[in-house]
């Protein structure tokens, strides 16, 4: 184990269960927080929150559409909510109701999505949604989170009580290896967890462990990557990304999403602009999804950590 | 305090205000604006407990949001006659740089609006999310809610009918401007809207009707809701109104609903509604 590397799995633990967690801190510091949920508390751990304080969680019922509604009108009066629901019917579903009674109204909501991505498995591509990162970062004015594993999706849904505005906080649905309590969470700050100098590697979500490995293995073939983590990917840390652009000299995304305006897009039009330099996307190239298994359909969808490794070479070889 | 009389005469002048502010933009929507303004008149005239400086929050004070928001020229009027905001901004009505958007907009500051509407269908749930909120912090004030007859073809709508009746929220006045007309024609021809009153009676909700053109029967019908809050339902009042109520020419047809009147028009609009507190 090389000395950088300290970043071993504790063990394992979904990102919702951080959110639910996360959640019910954020509830016992602020008595503004209070929840909506639409049918899925346990799905998103939010039943600790509503055990412990009742009086401040909502039930809505399958009526998503509703749910930002009736968050927009309570963070009128001052609270904090905290919608649940899956990242499909969080953001699709209801995007006009975000664009409009949320983000265009500048309401502090805190849209929470669980089982975002590939790794929601076997229910397959109807709720596997790979664009809502995308719709949710065109909005003006919304904050998009899409935290690494269980310490940071805990620490994320803390921060973001504090956070003025709306924010779209994404996390998923399988047991991930948890590895980061000793990083600072700091919303809108990139996390550097090893300096490189051949190419950085920009990843988000799930992503940054299969990112994590990929650097191990190309260290042993003797490659130095630089790995850093984008966990708030709106608003980008520009300067994070360029700074280390600059001195590695090319560059990596990585995100369980689709190519087009994911994290990706965000660090290639930062580039471009910028700092030209080589790139490579590792995300789901204009595909829906399907069921299986999660690091199997990582892997089939050219998310892993072979997949990885290569984009890495591709941008070292150009 | 204000005597009927004195109401009918806000009403007029909110009246010449719609229709110079469409005529001014050349363009917005006269006709639900004029069918709402008695209604809009007596609430904020008679019955809103509201503060100015206006505060987003709204803590101790009634609510009010529009969800059929493509009526605010009536909105505005209304807002800039109640000391929202001066009268003379209303000659900025949909141009560039003005806090009077074509569709009310909270991004520029515009007191008095508490949530941007336009997109259909959505404010209801706002209202009840903000009763709730009100609830949680211990105010009893009111929150009122308007929506448009057409606009109850938008499903979040029922769902929201569903969850304020499910938590019992009881201090929310939802008002539904049923003038019958929508863009296409009339709601019948369009999307029937069926048995109102038995749809939101049978979703568990308190439903009052009345003649939204009549001041006296709008000042006694909100009297009325506002007496029957707090007795575990949500209230609504279907609300009859004539699109374009005021102006001869307007009345009786959906052509008015988003087309403003030009010279000629304006000038026989006028003609018909006293100018009471000077134009703007």
């Amino acid at each position: 184990m090389s000395h950088w590397d300290i970043y071993q799995s504790t063990g394992k633990k979904a990102t919702r269960n951080g959110f639910g967690d996360g959640l019910l801190e954020a509830a016992r510091k602020n008595p503004k927080v209070v929840a909506l949920c639409a049918d899925l508390a346990g799905s998103l751990k939010m039943d600790l929150f509503e055990k412990e304080f009742p009086e401040r969680f909502t039930q809505v019922g399958v009526a998503e559409a509703n749910m930002m509604g009736m968050a927009a009108g309570m963070a009128t009066t001052g609270l904090i909510p905290y919608t649940g629901t899956f990242a499909n019917f969080s953001t699709g579903r209801v995007f006009d109701q975000i664009r409009q009674s949320i983000a265009y109204s500048e309401k502090n909501v805190k849209i929470c999505a669980s089982h975002a991505g590939l790794t929601l498995g076997e229910d397959g591509a109807t709720h596997q949604i790979l664009e809502d990162i995308g719709l949710m970062k065109m909005l003006p004015g919304m904050t998009v989170i899409n935290p690494a594993d269980y310490a940071q999706t805990k620490a994320a849904a803390m921060a973001i009580a504090d956070w003025k505005g709306p924010v779209y906080l994404r996390f998923g649905r399988p047991d991930w290896p948890v590895f980061t309590e000793q990083l600072p969470f700091e919303i809108g700050k990139a996390i550097c967890l090893k300096k490189g100098k051949d190419v950085s590697i920009f990843a988000t979500g799930h992503m940054l462990w299969q990112a994590l490995e990929a650097v191990r293995q190309l260290e042993t073939e003797g490659i130095d990557c630089e790995l850093i983590n984008i966990h708030t990917i709106k608003p980008l840390d520009s300067e994070a990304v360029l700074e280390s652009v600059a001195r590695t000299g090319g560059a990596v995304s990585c995100e369980e999403h689709q190519r087009h305006g994911g994290l990706g897009d965000s660090i290639a039009q930062l580039l471009a602009l910028h700092l030209p330099r080589p790139m490579e996307y590792v995300a789901v190239n204009d595909r829906f999804g399907e069921s299986g298994k999660p690091t199997d359909l990582l892997e089939k969808y050219g998310l892993g950590v072979k997949d990885l490794v290569l984009a890495v070479k591709k941008v070292l070889s150009r | 305090m204000k005597t009927i009389a004195e109401l009918k005469k806000i009403a007029s002048q909110v009246r010449r205000d719609i229709i110079r502010q469409t005529w001014m933009a050349k363009s917005g929507h006269p006709g639900g604006s004029l069918g709402c303004a008695d209604f809009l008149t007596a609430l904020y005239f008679q019955f809103m407990r509201y503060k100015l400086p206006f505060t987003m929050e709204g803590s101790g004070e009634d609510l009010f949001f529009l969800s059929n928001g493509h009526i605010s020229p009536l909105f505005y009027s209304v807002l800039a006659r109640s000391g929202h905001f001066p009268v003379a901004e209303l000659n900025t009505f949909r141009q560039m740089n003005s806090r009077l958007q074509g569709h009310p907009a909270t991004h520029e500051g515009l007191p008095g609006v508490r949530i941007a509407s336009g997109s259909l269908g959505q404010g209801l749930s706002v209202a009840v999310g903000a009763a709730l909120g009100k609830k949680a912090q211990n105010d009893d004030s009111l929150v009122y809610v308007l929506t448009g007859d057409g606009e109850l073809q938008e499903g979040q709508n029922w769902e929201a009918i569903m969850a304020a009746a499910h938590y019992k929220v009881d201090r929310l006045i939802a008002t539904v401007d049923w003038n019958g007309q929508q863009i296409d024609g009339t709601n019948d021809k369009v999307m029937s809207l069926g048995d109102l009153d038995a749809k939101w009676r049978s979703f568990g909700w308190d439903v009052l009707h009345m003649n939204g053109n009549s001041m006296e029967e709008v000042l006694k019908v909100l009297e009325t809701a506002i007496g029957r809050t707090g007795n575990g339902r949500p209230i609504v009042i279907l609300m009859k109104t004539e699109m374009g109520f005021g102006v001869d020419f307007m009345m009786g047809t959906h052509k008015w609903h988003g087309v403003a009147p030009n010279d000629e028009q304006t000038a026989q609009a006028l003609s018909q509604l006293e100018e009471t507190l000077g134009d703007f």
